[in-house]
């Protein structure tokens, strides 16, 4: 059974449809790229995948170990083993970093009936899970993602990653604003996690990602829909010649009205 | 047969003559509404109180007729027409009560059920069984006083200690919050119904809480509290007010009066968890009037004094629990969380007024604003001409959930001694849809989310609260904020 089954999704938000038809099929084990410009749908499609109300499904479905997922409210997503690295992470005021993930990862477990893990055992689990993204101590007691830097809230979302251990993780974006060390960091904790019990769906502008986090497929979404489809060769032939190659290609806008409702 | 008027109830009283301890039986336990001389006199007759207390609230009544309600907070509300309130009411007759808990409000009984409150409990709150019924059968009420009377403390109402302790009533009444005060102490002065005296002796430390709770107090007359504590040089105290139970009552307007007193070395700890019915949701009405004048003194050298409080109740909150650090080396401190929601607003604050040498006061002040909820902090740190090598520590966050809501921070800082030293902050966070869906991300649900965020933003309050009204208090607060988000 795959892991992922999205079928002819269709999504709008305050009236405008954004995806336009959807179909993506994903093993465990295996890591998807989804490539676009901006305003093709990309994190639409992150944000309805997780679960995010103000995006409405008006056709289609998305199963998720065969089971329905758009029936699920996000945090129960979530327990399922839904991850969704964001490509803006907020700020949470007042709530340590180390408590808020205890309070996640704990929530996790009673759902998935695994007694609670102690102070003691989640700080040791945590303490080896920093080192895959080099995390500095002193970020584990602040509050989350306050007074991170751009490259530390990306090392913080795939740092979240490791120790929920999901089984399916959308990274929105994880690469933009990062430098080229940044970057190298933020892939070698997402390549560490690689797993066959795990599929990996990450979305980029870029094709730089994917040097370092090597896809087993690539598509292309322009204007709601995926276009094209191939192996990581069709990354390297687009950043070559471009969206626009593509578009006049397939003979499809790039985005769906030209507004900008997030890449 | 139509109701006695003050003077007829008073005549009757003064007939019988002033008898110890009990008070007498007429007809009708209940003054008419209104306010006149006669009505003073009668609660002090109906309270077998000596000639000097009467004259004390008489002194206080004619100086109220020369003053007015004050406007200047930020809060609007309809003034209490205060000739059509009674000033002396008698707990409820059986015939009054529900008979049930089933004849209770659905919702109120909901809410003590979040709150965890056991079954005999509820009934004591909503009034289906009378205070004294409960208590007097509850020997842990008992024993307490027995051990604290050990130890030469004395807890027990102030009508009672107007009667057994006239000196000490006489030398502190009034000292802290001088009957001419303001305009709702000075009500108080002359009406003031009930409320707790604690005196703890030299070198004394109170070896348990003391609570309201404990304290049989009938129901209807908790609307003028009047409540003294004092410790002795060396002595030290925790008194806890309030309790988490939405408080229904009919009575509007509650003006109460806190003075403490803490004379050199002494400590005393005051914590309050409240929360007043609200009143109705959309249209506020029903909401209790909370008007309080509390103000400690720190008279003694190296003396000590706190107030801790977390309110969430009352459809207007107009308080500010002060400090005078008179003795030298003295600490004030004030740490506070207020929540209003629906339609509340609250104006509250502290005054912490430097006198002596080297005092130091700590402000930390939460207010969490929902719904249509206003909050308003009111802040003045006072350093006066003699108060060399003051220091004061102020931190005043907001935080607003939702985007209908508002918090205004108003603080007054008056420094007349070049060598204080003063440190103010200031944080104003918010929570939004974006937080909450980030913690659903992560497998958090909403109402753990909110309640999260809003203990993490109340912590450094939470700390300095005694452990059990701390956990009732966080379970006070996400009780009061399901929903809110969104």
């Amino acid at each position: 059974m795959p892991l992922l089954e999205i079928k002819n999704l269709h999504a709008s938000v305050e009236g405008t449809e954004i995806l336009k038809g959807i179909d993506l099929t994903l093993d465990s084990g295996q890591v998807h790229a989804i490539m676009g410009p901006n305003g093709s749908g990309k994190s639409t499609l992150a944000q309805v995948l997780a679960g995010r109300e103000e995006y409405d499904v008006t056709e289609g479905e998305v199963l998720f170990d065969g089971k329905d997922l758009l029936a699920l409210d996000p945090e129960e997503r979530a327990r399922e083993g839904v991850f969704l690295a964001f490509q803006y992470p907020v700020e949470i005021p007042g709530v340590s970093n180390t408590y808020f993930l205890k309070a996640a990862l704990n929530a996790i477990r009673k759902h998935r009936g695994l007694k609670e893990m102690d102070a003691m055992d989640f700080l040791k689990l945590v303490k080896e899970r920093m080192k895959l993204v080099q995390m500095e101590e002193t970020l584990l007691n602040r509050p989350v993602n306050e007074g991170f830097s751009g490259g530390e809230k990306k090392r913080n979302e795939i740092f979240h990653m490791s120790v929920l251990e999901p089984r399916l993780a959308v990274l929105d974006e994880t690469d933009s604003g990062l430098d080229i060390d940044a970057l190298k960091i933020v892939a070698d904790g997402v390549n560490s996690l690689r797993s066959a019990d795990r599929g990996f769906l990450v979305i980029t502008h870029y094709q730089r990602l994917l040097n370092f986090i090597v896809p087993d497929r690539v598509h292309v979404l322009l204007g709601g829909r995926i276009v094209r489809s191939g192996g990581k060769e069709l990354a390297l032939e687009l950043e070559e010649k471009g969206y626009v190659w593509l578009e006049q290609e397939v003979g499809v806008a790039a985005s769906p009205t030209g507004a900008a409702v997030g890449a | 047969m139509a109701a006695p008027t003050a003077t007829q109830v008073f005549e009757e009283i003064a007939g019988q003559g002033y008898q110890a301890g009990f008070v007498t039986d007429i007809e009708t336990e209940t003054l008419p509404p209104g306010l006149d001389e006669g009505v003073v006199r009668a609660i002090s007759a109906k309270k077998n109180e000596p000639e000097w207390m009467t004259e004390w609230r008489l002194k206080a009544y004619r100086h109220w007729l020369t003053m007015s309600e004050p406007e200047w907070a930020n809060v609007t509300y309809t003034k209490p027409d205060y000739q059509a309130i009674s000033y002396y009411s008698a707990p409820k007759s059986a015939d009054d009560r529900p008979k049930s808990l089933d004849e209770v409000d659905p919702e109120l009984l909901a809410t003590y059920e979040k709150l965890g409150i056991p079954l005999r409990e509820q009934e004591m709150l909503a009034g289906v069984v009378a205070v004294d019924a409960v208590f007097d059968s509850v020997s842990v009420a008992t024993t307490f006083k027995g051990k604290l009377k050990e130890l030469g403390i004395i807890f027990c109402s102030i009508s009672e200690a107007i009667r057994e302790h006239p000196e000490l009533i006489r030398k502190y009444l009034g000292s802290v919050v001088p009957y001419s005060d303001n305009f709702f102490a000075t009500l108080n002065s002359a009406v003031f119904s009930d409320g707790s005296f604690v005196f703890v002796p030299k070198g004394v430390r109170c070896p348990m809480e003391l609570s309201t709770y404990f304290r049989i107090n009938a129901m209807n007359t908790g609307q003028f509290e009047r409540t003294l504590i004092i410790a002795e040089e060396g002595a030290s105290v925790s008194y806890l007010e309030g309790c988490t139970a939405p408080m229904r009552d009919e009575n509007q307007l509650h003006a109460a009066v806190v003075e403490l007193v803490a004379l050199d070395d002494a400590k005393i700890k005051y914590s309050t968890v409240q929360n007043w019915y609200p009143g109705d949701m959309e249209t506020g009405k029903g909401g209790i009037y909370n008007f309080v004048t509390k103000r400690g003194k720190c008279e003694g050298r190296r003396s000590k004094i706190s107030w801790t409080q977390v309110e969430t109740g009352s459809a207007i909150t107009w308080k500010y629990p002060s400090v005078i650090l008179k003795g030298d080396d003295s600490v004030g401190e004030f740490y506070s969380v207020a929540l209003t929601k629906g339609r509340q607003q609250a104006d509250t604050g502290t005054k912490m007024i430097h006198i002596g040498k080297n005092t130091r006061s700590t402000i930390i002040s939460k207010g969490i604003s929902a719904g249509r909820g206003q909050n308003t902090y009111r802040g003045a740190v006072k350093i006066l001409r003699g108060a060399d090598g003051a220091h004061n520590y102020s931190q005043c966050d907001s935080m607003l959930i939702g985007d209908r809501c508002g918090a205004h921070t108003f603080p007054y800082i008056d420094v007349q001694n070049p060598t204080a030293r003063m440190e103010h902050e200031a944080s104003t966070s918010k929570i939004g849809e974006d937080q909450i869906f980030y913690c659903n991300q992560r497998g958090i649900s909403e109402e753990d989310a909110v309640s999260m965020i809003v203990n993490g933003f109340c912590k450094e309050v939470f700390r300095e609260l005694p452990m059990e009204f701390a956990v009732e208090a966080q379970k006070l607060l996400q009780v009061n904020l399901e929903g809110s988000v969104g």
